[in-house]
């Protein structure tokens, strides 16, 4: 069983459709219980930072995030909240990952948010994103970045490198929408799902 | 040669516009006389094979007729297109807005609502985050000054609104939208090219995301926006219903002419 983390916001229906394409069905909750049981648990990506996490906390979720065993997805925002701290509205967050995420500087981006088909350079093998080809495009939407560092196995451009897909122990993100990347977004959630 | 992209490698996105009106897809010729182009279904789907980079819904009675979107075909669209899509029509109020992103949307869009109400606009950034607010901008060019119109989908009722268009466009962006898409109202239908000079001033003084929309006839009118008005996609309606370009040669093209697309 695959449990979507549902913390409010909208956009969530488009990770259940994904899932539905590959012939999975995944399951909406909130209930620490089901996410703990699951056999895969996407945090999907909506809102603000803040707000999601507040969220988090008056479910009693982040102890119950944490703990997880099993394969996590953060999709977007839910990748940035694998991230220990977040300079949009400057918060502590799940600090899975001991790094950072920051605002896209405007001094090297002309154009913010970062919205649209980019490239992702995969700089180290993972099983997630097996059978997808170096270079492929995916669907962006964001103002904030993660850092790179040991975690990150997929890279983006934008004004400067960021973290496009990061990997620590069984919590995996990616910071586009796989969703709504096409074939290659496909692909990595049917990897995701098959580990 | 650097390819012409947005900052690095950000391909420069196509994106097919389908006018909807009662569940069909439409197009008329500078907002009159819509003719029918076929099912929404069929043809979004036809254009995620065929490449296209996102889809704009957009039901052109809605907002004149003060009716919502009709929901159903929004949910089908989301279940079974892998590329983002946003729909626009009549969205006046948050929950509107909602319900569409619930159904699936990625985007909603907004025009004459925002004309109406401008702080709609804050109020759609502040809840549902700014990425997913795009605001139409349907401008006229006028005695060598461009204007807003308002309530375009119906011939009868469009009106002139009382802005000019370069500070609507920047108020629009101090607001909180997250996008915005120029449709250029002295081209839309002509197929004689983008009004570049429109755009290229407008580009100019947004940050934010900038699609052009209206005036497409020919693969190069695409080269010659991307070139030289720098904008982030390029919508189109009539050209790719009609089979006059197809999605994969125009891709080609763009390619051949160092305009990074995805492919």
């Amino acid at each position: 069983m695959i449990a979507i983390v549902n913390y409010g916001g909208a956009n969530i229906a488009s990770v259940m459709f994904a899932l539905e394409r590959l012939g999975i069905k995944g399951i909406l909750t909130i209930d620490s219980d089901l996410i703990a049981n699951a056999d895969h648990v996407i945090l999907p990506g909506v809102g603000a930072a803040k707000s999601a996490m507040m969220q988090l906390h008056e479910h009693c979720l982040v102890d119950c995030l944490k703990a997880l065993t099993q394969p996590v997805l953060g999709i977007c925002l839910g990748m940035q909240l694998l991230f220990k701290q977040s300079q949009e509205g400057n918060i502590d967050m799940l600090n899975i990952i001991d790094s950072t995420v920051n605002k896209f500087d405007k001094k090297t981006c002309e154009v913010i948010p970062h919205m649209g088909w980019n490239t992702v350079s995969f700089n180290k093998p993972h099983p997630l994103t097996q059978n997808i080809t170096n270079e492929n495009y995916f669907y962006f939407v964001h103002s904030y970045r993660a850092e790179t560092g040991n975690y990150t196995f997929g890279k983006t451009d934008y004004g400067t490198p960021f973290s496009a897909v990061v990997v620590q122990d069984n919590f995996m993100g990616c910071q586009f929408h796989p969703e709504r990347s096409g074939n290659a977004g496909a692909q990595l959630l049917k990897n995701f799902t098959e580990m | 040669m650097r390819s012409i992209g947005g900052s690095n490698m950000l391909a420069k996105r196509i994106i097919p516009c389908l006018d909807v009106k009662d569940g069909r897809v439409v197009k008329g010729v500078q907002f009159r006389n819509h003719r029918d182009m076929g099912d929404i279904c069929d043809l979004a789907q036809k254009y995620t094979d065929e490449g296209a980079d996102e889809l704009v819904l957009y039901d052109i009675t809605a907002s004149s007729d003060g009716r919502v979107v009709d929901k159903s075909w929004v949910n089908k669209i989301a279940r079974f297109i892998n590329i983002p899509f946003c729909v626009a029509g009549g969205i006046r109020n948050l929950s509107d807005a909602q319900k569409i992103l619930n159904d699936g949307a990625d985007k909603i869009s907004i025009n004459s609502p925002a004309l109406e109400r401008p702080d709609f606009i804050t109020e759609l950034a502040e809840t549902l985050g700014a990425q997913c607010v795009v605001v139409g901008v349907d401008s006229r060019k006028e005695n060598g000054d461009y204007v807003v119109y308002q309530y375009t989908g119906d011939a009868n009722k469009t009106l002139k609104s009382k802005h000019n268009t370069l500070d609507w466009v920047q108020h629009v962006q101090n607001l909180g939208a997250g996008e915005i898409v120029m449709n250029c109202m002295n081209n839309d239908g002509m197929h004689q090219g983008y009004d570049i000079e429109q755009l290229k001033i407008m580009r100019e003084v947004l940050t934010i995301p900038l699609i052009a929309s209206g005036g497409a006839g020919k693969k190069q009118d695409f080269m010659d926006v991307f070139k030289k008005a720098n904008v982030d996609g390029a919508l189109a309606a009539s050209v790719f219903h009609s089979n006059q370009l197809s999605i994969p040669d125009l891709k080609t093209y763009l390619k051949n002419q160092n305009i990074e697309v995805r492919s």
